[in-house]
């Protein structure tokens, strides 16, 4: 069970929390003055990395709050929890212990 | 290829089995082919198959970043069936499990088809309504379901516990045609039948980049094992899909999910069928080998680790403690992952990309593997003529863009 390090609670099990998806995709301001394609992009298509993801997690059993990871999809590790709305901390380097080889 | 008969093995058994030959050949690249195939799980291989065999394309090659049918093809829980709820993908899977029923036959390889029946179980008010109108739905398409009571579930599958339960069965949705196949041996089989046809099997050859000439079309691919020239790119790729049409610019509605499975002790033949459990979380059936094969739901994150958390096979776990009581002390034996590309709408896409010359097949989620032979040869199909058969029509990756989703969450047969 993944760890999970929540800004406003600390580190939490996986079971408190819901996942959210990747961060950082940005509603339309208004949908309806949008083609198709570009709502079926923020809708459905995804950048389903391998490797470092900017995502989404809820801490629905707990404050209830969202807030976006830094995580390594090739290992799971967490590299960085961070705030909705902050940007994402820089990525890592490779040789960064956090960042499976 | 050696073919397989009862003679033949008495001719190898009386020669002292000396004379075997390796099924398929340890094939090197070549510079170019008429097409290459991205991935050598059973789709992969079966496309590869029906492009030689049906199509006669030419030269195709399979490339494999590790070993052949080490995907998803050698992880899940070898479900077959068909019973889903859209006229679109009861085609879809009713033409893969009629594929199923001779491919033992047609490829002179036992996949060790065991068409043993398939149980969904209704435990709710809404269980039982959404599981009937499965029941008719796959009736009017020509697909074989039928409605049990209770007390006929159990008779089906005697160690099923229908009533001391939290959620007791209610009824239950039979497909007999559906059950199970041997998972590797679809791999090996289409790969010796692809290989006897010419097909060149690449292992250990990962791609890491598809090159495009001026027009935009496909015209070679990269790989660890040197450039391959190519007007035909298949990617067969399921988990690893995105970072393949990365490659490409295309970019597609997938999230790659690990689903677990696990296997329990080997015990003598007590569980006659399939039984999945929607609202209890769990699929379950008994191998050959004796292990009880058990799976579930996807881990909530996106993944490449072919790994997930305790608490999910756990959860699987304890809903089958609870159907079947007399499983309570059984060891679980292995417990693994895989990485299942999943759409928004649960349904695969078989369809042509925006960029020429490039095929794509994903998307199959947690229910891949029943679909094994149809994919592989309606995939063919569609490269091979650069048009999709009527079946896959509807499978494509504009149906997000234009509103046709094909909804199959609830087939999925476990609670998303």
């Amino acid at each position: 069970m993944l760890l999970i390090n929540c800004p406003y609670c600390g580190t939490r099990p996986e079971l408190e929390f819901v996942y959210g998806g990747q961060a950082h995709v940005a509603r339309p301001p208004d949908p309806s003055a949008i083609a198709a394609q570009p709502w079926a992009d923020f809708l459905y298509m995804r950048d389903n990395v391998r490797g470092v993801h900017a995502e989404r997690w809820r801490h629905t059993h707990g404050c209830g709050r969202f807030f976006n990871a830094l995580r390594d999809t090739t290992s799971d590790r967490f590299i960085a929890t961070y705030r909705s709305g902050d940007s994402a901390p820089q990525a890592p380097a490779a040789d960064d212990p956090r960042v499976a080889p | 290829m050696q073919r397989f008969s009862a003679l033949s093995l008495l001719g190898h058994a009386l020669t002292g089995h000396r004379g075997w030959q390796p099924q398929w050949r340890r094939a090197s690249p070549k510079a170019a082919y008429d097409a290459v195939i991205i991935g050598g799980g059973g789709h992969g291989l079966g496309t590869a198959y029906y492009l030689a065999s049906e199509h006669r394309l030419g030269k195709v090659a399979v490339l494999e970043k590790g070993w052949i049918g080490g995907g998803n093809t050698g992880r899940n829980t070898t479900i077959i069936r068909s019973n889903y709820l859209f006229d679109e993908s009861a085609a879809l899977y009713d033409h893969s499990l009629k594929l199923w029923e001779h491919l033992s036959q047609a490829l002179n390889y036992n996949v060790m088809l065991s068409q043993r029946g398939v149980m969904m179980l209704a435990h709710t008010l809404h269980d039982v309504q959404v599981i009937k109108r499965l029941v008719h739905a796959n009736r009017a398409n020509g697909v074989d379901n039928e409605w049990l009571s209770p007390e006929q579930a159990q008779q089906f599958c005697p160690p099923l516990n229908i009533a001391d339960i939290r959620y007791p069965v209610l009824g239950a949705a039979l497909q007999r045609r559906g059950g199970t196949a041997r998972h590797d041996a679809v791999a090996w089989g289409y790969a010796r039948a692809a290989d006897a046809l010419g097909v060149d099997i690449i292992e250990n050859c990962e791609v890491t980049g598809i090159q495009r000439n001026s027009q935009g079309a496909v015209e070679a691919v990269q790989t660890t094992r040197g450039e391959i020239r190519t007007p035909r790119i298949g990617v067969a790729a399921a988990g690893h899909t995105s970072v393949i049409m990365k490659m490409a610019g295309v970019r597609l509605p997938l999230e790659s999910y690990p689903l677990q499975a696990l296997v329990s002790e080997p015990v003598k033949p007590v569980f006659p069928c399939v039984v999945m459990s929607n609202t209890m979380h769990a699929y379950i059936s008994q191998s050959d080998k004796g292990e009880l094969v058990i799976g579930a739901g996807t881990d909530a994150y996106t993944s490449y680790t072919q790994r997930g958390g305790l608490h999910i096979s756990a959860q699987a776990l304890e809903a089958v403690c609870e159907l079947f009581p007399i499983f309570r002390r059984l060891r679980m034996l292995r417990n693994w992952g895989g990485i299942v590309d999943l759409t928004p709408d649960r349904s695969p896409i078989i369809a042509r990309t925006p960029v020429p010359g490039l095929y794509v097949n994903c998307g199959w989620g947690t229910g891949g593997f029943k679909a094994t032979p149809g994919s592989a040869h309606l995939f063919a199909w569609t490269i091979a003529r650069d048009e999709p058969h009527p079946i896959n029509a509807p499978f494509t990756i504009e149906r997000f863009r234009d509103g046709y989703l094909i909804d199959e969450a609830a087939a999925a047969a476990v609670a998303h």
